[in-house]
């Protein structure tokens, strides 16, 4: 019993995290119609940059603070001077110009950083474990994380559902033309919604980057991980995004678990979640969570 | 007097089409800046071993050897991306698999016990048609499912089922996992031609990717190519013209997997070993970025962009470790302001004849 509740709350941590990186993502693309590659450089500049002001500060709160200020910086800067030529143009020119993003990163922070892998210890406060109802005891630290994902998950619908930049973000993504004439400056919420997204990327790298190594490339499996997610979910809605991620979350950890009960092949984990997707679409297409 | 209520059938493009082209009416004898330009390089690379061979170079035949199979996998993917509007973000799984079914066949043909059917399979011609024919099978699911949806979805799926693939031969012990498969490539073919000299499987190479190349060419002016791009300019239209789109969309797709799971086996025989970082997703952008660098939706524009993208490749990081960081926003620079390529940069008609339209004009 302690063991299903276990791998529960791992299913659960996993899920959260790919949810902040896949909003991030998908309000992009919501809005813009923009597929950023990248986005999974910034959740990897967002794990350097708390590894690099942990090692600088050796405060945890403030190396996380400071990481996705300087990646919603980058983010905006990304923006400005590249991302915003490519809105109007095909899928595959972003793709494109966001891979060579991709390229540029992952060799600038080799550059900085060098090749090896950064850690980061766990704070202090939250080394050890808890004791699980029924058996069992997890790490405090990822319980941390989970209630840190459903309060940004919390906070995330309710600035697009109860406040006025959530009316101008939805607004723009369902009719963008109308809305440079009811005098909303568009260019300026974009950048505000990139950045945004780039921030949310920021929280996922520095919260995990005590869990994971901090490396170059880090970022490209969780974007591809993520891009299931929006698969999955239905592209452009962050509803969808948060019920597949906990999908994604749940069939990942089986998937992990199950061969080794039942004797098969573990390479089953890393493809579970690919036979989900494939099984998603063969119904719905647009994905699991969208309405039409 | 019987009233005909069977609908007339749905007007086909007559099948000499190609022949009311525009611009063929105002035939002049000659070739197209582009026509030139595919010819000089192709007169190059049948120079290349002669020319290196005089100078002492003998490696640049081993090397452009290389290049030719990743121009053979960009041809594959242009022909769906270029021609059909299909951006497959998972071409390399299609060439990785081809790879490991060469691997596959040299290894189970070295085995002790193995016999004449093995050996029969592991050669190389045996094999590399072998390596296609699998590519197009794994494409005919991986198509029956992507082909449902489209734009970005189409590339994330795509993205989604090679890096599937990619983890499966990860798992994969028999296929050395991580480490990837090292063999001794079997170099005589049943035609006689021994692939053990360098220069003679570089014209055999060579030899495939004209054969490529033509096939693209007649391809593109066929019934089926014309087709395929009314369905990359306006699929809807082309619905209700009567063409039963995802038909020649599936067609399409299987072929250029076929064809790069060919590159793949003649990478294999090329190598003598394998491992999975040849599907790697970075592996499908690289493919990408070359059939862009070369020219979209030109014929022999994918040669020309593995030329310079593998020689930048192999020459950059002699100047810089970080050759990266350069190419990364050269390429974020080409995709904003060099969207037509190098070969789509030149005129695409004869001079003086009326220009027929171009998407990526």
């Amino acid at each position: 019993m302690g063991v299903v509740f276990e791998q529960l709350l791992n299913a659960l941590q996993l899920g959260l995290s790919l949810f902040i990186i896949a909003a991030g993502l998908t309000l992009v693309f919501g809005i813009m119609g923009m597929l950023n590659l990248a986005h999974g450089s910034l959740y990897m500049l967002g794990a350097y940059f708390c590894a690099a002001l942990w090692a600088y500060t050796d405060h945890f709160a403030l190396s996380v603070v400071g990481a996705i200020a300087g990646t919603a910086l980058v983010g905006a800067a990304m923006e400005w001077l590249i991302l915003r030529r490519l809105y109007e143009r095909d899928h595959l020119d972003q793709v494109l110009a966001t891979f060579g993003l991709i390229l540029f990163f992952n060799e600038l922070v080799r550059m900085i950083w060098g090749a090896g892998a950064l850690y980061i210890d766990i704070p202090e406060l939250l080394i050890g474990s808890v004791d699980l109802p029924g058996g069992g005891s997890f790490n405090a630290y990822r319980l941390v994380l989970i209630l840190a994902g459903f309060l940004l998950a919390a906070a995330l619908w309710w600035l697009v559902v109860r406040t006025r930049l959530g009316m101008k973000i939805r607004a723009v993504a369902s009719q963008r033309a109308v809305m440079p004439a009811m005098g909303i400056n568009t260019s300026t919420l974009s950048a505000v919604v990139f950045a945004l997204g780039a921030a949310l990327a920021a929280v996922a790298g520095a919260l995990t980057a005590p869990l994971y190594s901090v490396q170059s490339g880090m970022g490209d499996a969780l974007l591809i991980q993520s891009m299931l997610v929006l698969v999955i979910g239905g592209i452009g809605s962050v509803r969808g995004a948060f019920l597949a991620a906990l999908l994604v979350g749940v069939v990942d950890t089986i998937g992990r678990l199950l061969p080794g009960t039942i004797g098969a092949p573990n390479s089953i984990g890393d493809v579970s979640v690919y036979l989900l997707m494939i099984a998603v679409l063969s119904f719905r297409p647009d994905g699991l969570f969208t309405r039409n | 007097m019987t009233l005909q209520t069977k609908t007339a059938p749905v007007p086909a493009l007559p099948p000499d089409s190609r022949r009311v082209i525009p611009g063929t009416a105002h035939f002049r004898p000659g070739l197209s800046a582009q026509g030139w330009a595919t010819l000089i390089l192709l007169a190059l690379l049948v120079l290349l071993p002669i020319v290196s061979t005089m100078l002492g170079q003998d490696y640049l035949i081993t090397q452009f050897r290389r290049i030719m199979i990743f121009a053979l996998a960009a041809l594959s993917l242009n022909l769906i991306l270029g021609y059909g509007g299909m951006a497959c973000f998972g071409q390399a799984a299609f060439f990785g698999l081809g790879a490991y079914a060469v691997a596959f066949l040299n290894v189970g043909a070295s085995q002790p016990a193995s016999g004449m059917v093995a050996a029969f399979f592991a050669d190389p011609v045996v094999s590399w048609i072998t390596a296609a024919i699998a590519a197009a099978l794994v494409a005919c699911i991986i198509a029956a499912v992507s082909l449902r949806t489209k734009g970005v979805s189409f590339i994330m799926i795509t993205l989604a089922f090679a890096q599937m693939l990619y983890f499966v031969f990860i798992g994969l012990k028999s296929a050395g996992g991580d480490d990837g498969l090292r063999f001794s490539a079997q170099t005589s073919t049943l035609l006689g031609i021994g692939l053990d000299n360098s220069t003679t499987f570089y014209y055999v190479t060579l030899g495939i990717l004209l054969l490529a190349l033509w096939l693209t060419w007649r391809l593109v002016r066929a019934r089926f190519g014309i087709v395929l791009q009314g369905i990359r300019d306006n699929e809807r239209r082309m619905r209700a013209l009567g063409f039963e789109t995802l038909h020649y969309k599936f067609a399409a797709f299987v072929l250029a997997a076929a064809l790069a799971g060919l590159a793949g086996g003649l990478y294999a025989t090329h190598e003598s070993f394998i491992n999975p970082a040849i599907m790697h997703w970075s592996r499908s952008g690289e493919l990408i970025v070359m059939v862009v660098l070369g020219g979209m939706g030109t014929v022999a524009g994918p040669i020309l962009g593995a030329i310079v993208y593998l020689t930048l490749e192999k020459f950059l990081p002699d100047i810089t470790e970080h050759w990266a960081v350069w190419f990364g926003p050269v390429l974020v620079l080409c995709v904003l302001y060099a969207r037509k390529g190098l070969m789509g940069s030149l005129p695409s008609h004869r001079p003086g004849a009326p220009a027929t339209e171009n998407r990526h004009a």
